[in-house]
């Protein structure tokens, strides 16, 4: 009951955060320089071409009629036309969104793989040369942003030690199968391993490149959790008991530490997301970051808000997953 | 005569200052019998049974002596091998049971676990030896509440669990750590009278920290007074209350509450007691120094 009541509430409350997000995109993106008009015209266009083009758009109004346009027309599932492409703005997003989606995912899971595992590690190591080591990593981890991860990966294994592709989603002299666009997720299906083996080579360094400072971020708190658990009363009498302290990180510790971890991670995890606009950039991964830079460079400003809302809808979406994973992972909240 | 436990000449000291925690401890514990350990806060009782189960904190390193458990010497095996010796002869009852079960685990597995993962038994015969504990510290619908977690219980029950839990793998020996006193004044008196049952009925022996020497003359059999990690009086129950030997043990009985006398309870221990008790201390590390 206290489930669904959680689910609920975030719901109206998701809907003013994206109206708000929504208004203050509208806003920024009119009154900051730059005019998509002049973008669009040769040359020497005269100022009615201009006024022409202005009023096909709409652009001629004020800004609030052109919300109240804009924002009923979104009502009805129509979020406008790309200025740049002339192709329905919705479709283009949810064309761009799986590719984006699959990469944030798969930084995700190589973020807590590594993060939890360097956890464990200096949680075991505790004292010993090798945790002051592990400490060295997170806090490198944590000072190098996304970006830089990706530079020095693409010199690494694109350039010194070309092992991983390093531009693109996929080898563009396949032929590919698929009917949706989560392509990743369709090679398994279908059990085109190749594919697979194609795709991931082509994500791993992107997804790497994103994963390394969250995964500094997870080992970093989820140690200092264990470290302090492992002291705890309880883990003290398992070990009377005759547990090994590996086991008693693992199944004393661990379970306590993760959900405090846990809610930390949903918060990083959007800022992740966000990492792809530039990550994906400059692996010329084509997804929605990519797009979204284009659309700013463009000054396409339908795109730019669809493209906006579209990354919020998202992270509400992470935080309230979130939250239903805490209540339903926390014994105290399961029974209340 | 040779205990079940024997701690012979224990010391001990934090690792970074060189603090002396334990001087050359003697403790006998005959299998089946229970011995208190008093002494103030700070003296080192609960660091002594920590010794006994391989739980010092890693600040506290042991200088010398032996811990000997049905003869073997605890300090000489090594760690993986300690380990199970300790989770197979011996057992803890905590002393906060707010804070010793596992709040993410229910409450089954918690009594289980070390019969299964420790000393192998199937998990049906485990189950059922679970349960048969449980009844026998009478926690009602014992079935059910394997199933529950810590939350859902109240402090007396989780104890009763945790003593449970204690005597589920037969120990020959338990260390109690000031067991009731984390609960309400209600529930101590019973939760001691069961420990005493259990000890009693599973011939288990029990060494028993505790500063309240009124549940040492009810469940003890021999008594080590502790002062500043110095066994300063090792005698029988009967002896200690009748004729106390040292100084700091007689100011120690003073200074306990009596129902008889009010008037006469909780007086402070005398400064001479405490500087004779340091200027003999003083002297046993001289010693040490010496031949160390
Ligand atoms: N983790 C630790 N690191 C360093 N010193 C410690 C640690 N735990 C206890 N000590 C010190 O060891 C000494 C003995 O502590 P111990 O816990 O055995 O006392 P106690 O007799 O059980 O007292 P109490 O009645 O308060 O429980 C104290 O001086 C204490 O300050
Ligand atoms: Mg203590």
């Amino acid at each position: 009951m206290t489930l669904l009541r959680l689910i609920l509430e975030r719901l109206l409350t998701t809907l003013i955060t994206l109206f708000g997000v929504a208004v203050i995109v509208f806003v920024v993106i009119r009154v900051v320089p730059g005019n998509p008009i002049a973008m669009m015209l040769p040359p020497g266009a005269t100022d009615a071409d201009i006024d022409r083009l202005k009023a096909l758009y709409g652009l001629d109004k004020s800004i609030a009629q052109q919300f109240l346009i804009w924002f009923g027309n979104v009502l009805h599932g129509d979020f406008g036309t790309s200025i740049t492409t002339r192709q329905p703005v919705l479709s283009l997003v949810l064309d761009r969104l799986p590719a984006t989606l699959e990469l944030s995912v798969m930084a995700l899971v190589i973020a807590v793989v590594i993060g939890v595992t360097l956890a464990i590690l200096g949680t075991r190591l505790r004292g010993h040369r090798a945790e002051a080591g592990i400490d060295v990593a997170n806090g490198i981890g944590l000072s190098v942003p996304d970006f830089l991860w990706g530079l020095a990966l693409i010199l690494l294994f694109g350039v010194i030690w070309p092992v991983f592709q390093i531009s693109g989603r996929v080898s563009p002299r396949l032929e590919l199968p698929f009917t949706s666009q989560f392509y990743l997720f369709e090679s398994i299906l279908r059990l085109r391993f190749d594919l697979t083996a194609d795709l991931l080579s082509h994500m791993f360094m992107p997804a790497l490149a994103l994963a390394l400072p969250l995964a500094a971020i997870i080992s970093q708190l989820l140690k200092q959790s264990l470290k302090e658990t492992v002291n705890l009363d309880y883990s003290v009498l398992a070990r009377t008991k005759g547990y090994s302290e590996t086991r008693v990180i693992l199944s004393e510790a661990l379970p306590n530490s993760i959900l405090p971890t846990l809610t930390l991670v949903g918060v990083q995890f959007t800022f992740l997301i966000g990492g792809t606009i530039i990550v994906e950039r400059l692996f010329s991964y084509e997804g929605l970051g990519n797009m979204a830079i284009d659309a700013v460079v463009n000054r396409d400003l339908p795109l730019i808000q669809g493209i906006v809302i579209l990354f919020a809808i998202l992270f509400t979406f992470v935080n309230l997953t979130v939250d239903m994973t805490y209540a339903v992972l926390n014994p105290k909240l399961r029974h209340a | 005569m040779s205990g079940f436990l024997e701690i012979r000449g224990l010391s001990a000291r934090l690792a970074g200052t060189g603090q002396r925690l334990l001087r050359a401890v003697d403790i006998s514990l005959p299998a089946g019998s229970v011995r208190g350990l008093v002494g103030e806060s700070g003296a080192g009782k609960s660091m002594i049974g920590k010794a006994v189960l391989g739980v010092l904190p890693k600040a506290v390193e042991i200088v010398e002596g032996e811990i000997l458990l049905d003869g073997q010497d605890l300090l000489k095996v090594p760690p993986a091998e300690r380990r199970r010796l300790i989770g197979a002869k011996a057992a803890l009852i905590p002393q906060d049971p707010l804070t010793a079960l596992n709040p993410s685990r229910r409450i089954g597995p918690q009594i289980t676990d070390r019969l299964v993962d420790i000393l192998g038994w199937e998990k049906a015969r485990a189950a059922s030896r679970a349960l048969e504990v449980l009844a026998e510290v009478s926690i009602p619908e014992p079935e059910r509440v394997m199933r529950l977690y810590p939350h859902e219980l109240s402090g007396g029950m989780r104890q009763r669990i945790l003593i449970a839990s204690a005597f589920a793998a037969e120990p020959k020996l338990i260390v109690a750590d000031e067991p009731t006193t984390a609960l309400d004044v209600t529930v101590q008196k019973q939760i001691l009278k069961l420990i005493s049952a259990l000890q009693a009925r599973h011939g288990t022996a029990l060494l028993f920290v505790t500063h309240d020497l009124g549940v040492v003359s009810k469940v003890c059999d021999t008594l080590s007074v502790l002062y500043a990690g110095k066994v300063v009086e090792d005698t029988t129950v009967e002896r200690f209350f009748a004729a106390p030997q040292h100084p700091y043990s007689r100011a120690l009985l003073a200074a306990t509450p009596r129902h008889t006398d009010p008037a006469a309870s909780l007086q402070p221990v005398p400064q001479a007691v405490i500087d004779a008790a340091m200027a003999e201390i003083a002297a046993a590390d001289a010693a040490w120094s010496a031949h160390g």
